[in-house]
């Protein structure tokens, strides 16, 4: 039983993670009309930038309570990296053939991935003071780190307050009616620019959340970015692009689905992860929830 | 107006033909001039060509881009490691006579599900396809050898007659490889150039161009998309299964996700919109990519900021950049 209750929080651990990134996914995607394929390598900087902020907090003798400030630093970050990139880069391609707005972001995910490499080197970054900061508690016997407790605890509200975001405010408002047609929307005298820096910036920080809360329970690597992309792509195909319930439910599938392929059948797992993407995709086109 | 079908047809293989007699020429005088470092470059990158050539009859002719050519590629790849494992080695020739139904077979299955849908659904879903592909190679190491991947050996070509065993084999093997792609290149060239310009092509360049009116035309659009996912899915599997013996190993690197994406670059870079384009592409993406590596380690730092900047300032690729700008010469002078 016990065994079972740490493999349900697991999955949902992962889920929180997953969650957040495939939502920034579906945002941008919703909003703006762009994979932005550079979506994984905005993550994998979130955990860098974390990672590398606490190790400068303990250099500096921050008491452990203090790094969790840490977290939404680094997303912040990330958040900051978007802002500049929506209008530099992505801008000029939103009347052009979406072929090359995924060019330009695969671009992006090149100069993304070896300016990482460039500055913080080939080594592991971790931040696992985070993770020792917090006790272990013991469920049923086998031990399990609260930190774990706090991420999903992230993700949850997360989740909620995005709900909220969309569905319950007047910004909401505007992103939804830039999001159903950015012409009528602009003609109503909307600043579409703006709407559209701000979905990138929020969609950016969601991913960058994603890897600051992640990087205290694994180190960050090169290469974690790309890895994290196609695996948000399975979630958000399940749940369908440019749906927030579409991501929580994709989330939840693919983190149970993995953590119960690696207990039982460890080499199919991933594969099994991508036959489900493709029937979905044959089945639903617009995934589970989409209506794009 | 209604022009007669046949006349463009009739001109048009010895229009290519003259167009390219010369830079065949020089590729065939090549190896009297350098050395064996840059003939094995050129094979890379006439490799390269006939896979982007392959992609290219999806993205430039029948207006889909498939994020997911690794697949057919690697697949070729791993057909001949496979043979060389289980039939011990070959020539050349039964390779690519094993190897060739193979990936067409793989392309017509996959091409089949992959184009119920187009536009960017259609790339999710030939990306999640390879990914499949990339995972078992990965997973299933006691098959693929996992990461490490497997190795290939040198193969004897023309059914024997060629054999590089003796200590000046590499560098026989290199050139005699050279000429062997470099025939290979050609066949492929044409067979390509017949194949846009045929009735099929005319037909995917109408779906490309409008689909609906395609369809009132009584064309079967997904049939056509079909036959055409499985020719490309071909044409770059051939190059996979050419690469793997220049490369002497396969690994699933060659599945990955990334490595899709190098051959969409490849032929964004040359320009989709022009036959020759991806053949150019194909070409100096091996230089760049080899001489970006070479130069610095951060090579895709260097890539990324070459394809960013090309899409932005240069949307048409080399050759449609120089053709614009031919046109204008020529313009500027009459």
């Amino acid at each position: 039983m016990a065994f079972l209750a740490i493999q349900i929080l697991n999955s949902l651990l992962y889920a929180s993670v997953l969650f957040l990134i495939a939502a920034g996914l579906s945002l941008i995607f919703g909003v703006m009309r762009i994979i932005n394929l550079a979506h994984g390598s905005l993550y994998a900087v979130g955990a860098y930038v974390t990672a590398w902020l606490v190790g400068r907090g303990i250099a500096l003798g921050l008491p452990p309570g203090w790094l969790f400030l840490l977290l939404p630093l680094g997303a912040l970050s990330v958040a900051f990296i978007g802002i500049v990139i929506e209008p530099l880069l992505l801008r000029p391609f939103y009347r052009r053939a979406e072929e090359y707005q995924l060019l330009v972001t695969f671009g992006l995910i090149q100069i993304l991935e070896d300016s990482i490499r460039f500055i913080w080197g080939g080594t592991p970054l971790s931040a696992d003071a985070l993770m020792d900061a917090l006790p272990i508690i013991h469920i049923g016997g086998l031990l399990y780190p609260a930190y774990n407790l706090v991420v999903i605890g992230i993700g949850v509200v997360a989740a909620l307050a995005l709900w909220v975001a969309i569905y319950h405010t007047k910004f909401g408002v505007l992103l939804r009616a830039t999001s159903q047609d950015r012409r009528m929307a602009s003609a109503l005298g909307l600043n579409v620019g703006l709407v559209y820096v701000m979905a990138f910036g929020i969609g950016c920080f969601m991913a960058g959340l994603g890897g600051a809360i992640v990087v205290p329970t694994q180190a960050a690597v090169l290469g974690m970015g790309i890895d994290a992309l196609v695996i948000a792509f399975v979630v958000v195909v399940i749940g369908g692009l440019g749906s927030l319930k579409g991501a929580l439910v994709g989330a939840l599938v693919v983190s149970f689905v993995r953590t119960a392929g690696i207990q039982f059948f460890p080499e199919l797992e991933l594969a099994v992860l991508y036959l489900i993407a493709a029937l979905v995709l044959l089945v639903r086109p617009t995934g589970l929830f989409g209506t794009a | 107006m209604k022009p007669d079908p046949n006349a463009p047809r009739d001109r048009s293989l010895p229009r290519l033909a003259a167009a390219m007699a010369p830079v065949l020429l020089l590729l065939i005088l090549l190896p009297t001039f350098v050395e064996t470092y840059q003939i094995q470059l050129v094979t890379y990158g006439l490799i390269a060509a006939i896979a982007a050539l392959g992609f290219n009859l999806l993205l430039g002719y029948t207006g889909l881009l498939s994020f997911g050519h690794s697949a057919y590629f690697g697949l070729g790849a791993y057909t001949v490691a496979f043979v060389v494992q289980r039939l011990g080695p070959h020539s050349m020739e039964f390779y690519i006579l094993i190897g060739i139904p193979v990936v067409a077979i793989a392309s017509a299955l996959f091409g089949y599900v992959c184009v119920r849908h187009t536009r960017i659904f259609f790339g999710i879903l030939t990306l999640a396809i390879s990914q499949v592909v990339y995972s078992l190679a990965l997973k299933l190491y006691w098959v693929t050898g996992g990461s490490d991947g497997l190795r290939v050996p040198r193969p004897a070509l023309l059914l024997g007659l060629l054999n590089f065993s003796g200590p000046r084999g590499f560098q026989q093997f290199i050139t005699s490889y050279y000429y062997y792609v470099l025939a290979i290149f050609v066949v492929c060239v044409v067979l390509m150039w017949v194949v846009v310009h045929s009735p099929f092509g005319k037909a995917l360049q109408a779906i490309r161009d409008n689909e609906v009116r395609a369809r009132f035309l009584g064309l079967r659009i997904r049939r056509f998309r079909w036959i055409s996912f499985l020719v490309s899915g071909t044409f770059t599997g051939l190059a996979g299964i050419l690469w793997v013996p220049l490369n002497g190993l396969t690994t699933p690197d060659v599945l990955y996700w990334t490595f899709s994406g190098e051959i969409v670059f490849s032929a964004l870079l040359g320009g989709f919109r022009n036959f020759t384009g991806p053949i150019v592409g194909g070409i100096v993406f091996t230089y760049l990519k080899t001489y970006a590596v070479a130069t610095t380690e951060y090579w895709q730092l260097l890539l990324g900021v070459v394809l960013v900047t090309l899409v932005l300032v240069l949307p048409t690729g080399i050759v449609g950049g120089l053709s614009t700008l031919g046109l204008r010469l020529r313009k500027g002078r009459s």
